[in-house]
């Protein structure tokens, strides 16, 4: 059975409050490293899914609803994925 | 003299519930509730009347709070429970499990402060109508502790305004004077939410632990006792005169 690999990229939604991002941007310019905004921290998923001659577009589908359903809160998150040709 | 059956509870043990012995043990305190254990691969939650999901770290918190306990074996049938209008208390965790399974609206981030809080609260009862707070009136302060990491509850702009003309903010943090400060908002929640329910206000979630104050010899005060109480009365059949 052949599979492909999913990257999933979950990021806090915009307008909502990120504080992790918030302090990273704080911690920054501490270390010297001036000029950096627009911090948000996320979560990257790494999957193989198998794809059994179907379609790279049944993939997608089945990943979207995967990110839906479990992998991202849609009320909180956003999120993106890319699929390996 | 006319005995009343005792209301019947179920609390759900997940794997990684910490507050499960607690929400029985303080449920057992009182004479008319009657409680049992429910086990996370239960698939039915048999004749209760009532049903806490408990606080804690269901399924080591992985993913996000409560995203992999909402599909636990016994969820399917708490949710058609809900729907079929049983009361169910989320606590914390239990909170934030209702909310992953969109039985209640929202969801709960992490503390803006990052850290995570044990501490005692004021919180103010804004709906006294419900089932979980009639015991309560309006205006009420309640002394609860909390002790979380992810209680910062969030909904968006347009559900926030429906829930509002519906009256389901239930609880928000407050100063000792009952009055809304910065500093009584121990994990900046919207508008200092505490607890909220649903539409039909048979389901409620909850980041304080009212489990935790109904003795109060040991926690020095019983103010989470009246969450209970409510519950009771809302389900003891009326004692003829």
């Amino acid at each position: 059975m052949s599979t492909v690999h999913v990257r999933v990229y979950v990021t806090p939604k915009r307008g909502i409050l990120d504080p992790q991002g918030v302090t990273i941007e704080r911690a920054l310019p501490a270390l010297g490293f001036d000029g950096v905004s627009g911090v948000r921290v996320g979560k990257f998923i790494e999957l193989d899914v198998a794809v059994d001659g179907g379609s790279p577009e049944v993939v997608r589908a089945e990943v979207d609803e995967m990110c839906r359903k479990l992998l991202a809160n849609p009320i909180i998150e956003d999120f993106t994925f890319e699929v390996d040709a | 003299m006319i005995t009343v059956p005792a209301v019947r509870f179920g609390v759900v043990v997940f794997p990684g519930s910490n507050c499960d012995a607690d929400a029985r043990h303080a449920l057992s305190t009182f004479g008319d509730a009657d409680v049992r254990l429910l086990w996370h691969k239960d698939t039915s939650v048999g004749d209760v009347q009532a049903i806490v999901l408990p606080g804690g770290f269901s399924y080591g918190d992985y993913l996000r709070c409560g995203a992999i306990a909402r599909f636990s074996p016994i969820m399917q049938a708490v949710t058609e429970f809900a729907e079929a209008g049983g009361l169910v208390l989320g606590i914390c965790n239990g909170f934030q499990i209702l909310t992953e399974a969109g039985l209640l609206p929202g969801a709960l981030l992490r503390n803006t402060g990052l850290k995570f809080v044990c501490r005692y609260v004021n919180l103010k009862v804004e709906n006294a109508a419900t089932p979980f707070t009639g015991a309560c009136r309006e205006g009420d302060l309640l002394r609860i502790v909390v002790k979380h990491n992810e209680g910062n509850y969030t909904v968006d702009p347009a559900t926030y305004t429906k829930m509002q003309a519906n009256r389901q903010i239930v609880l928000r943090y407050v100063d000792a004077r009952g009055e809304r400060a910065a500093g009584a908002n121990p994990n900046g929640a919207l508008d200092d939410i505490a607890g909220v329910c649903n539409e039909h206000g048979n389901v409620f979630g909850m980041m304080p632990h009212p489990e935790n104050s109904v003795e109060a010899e040991l926690a020095g005060g019983a103010d989470g006792g009246k969450i209970f109480r409510s519950m009771i009365d809302a389900l003891r059949p009326a004692v003829p005169a």
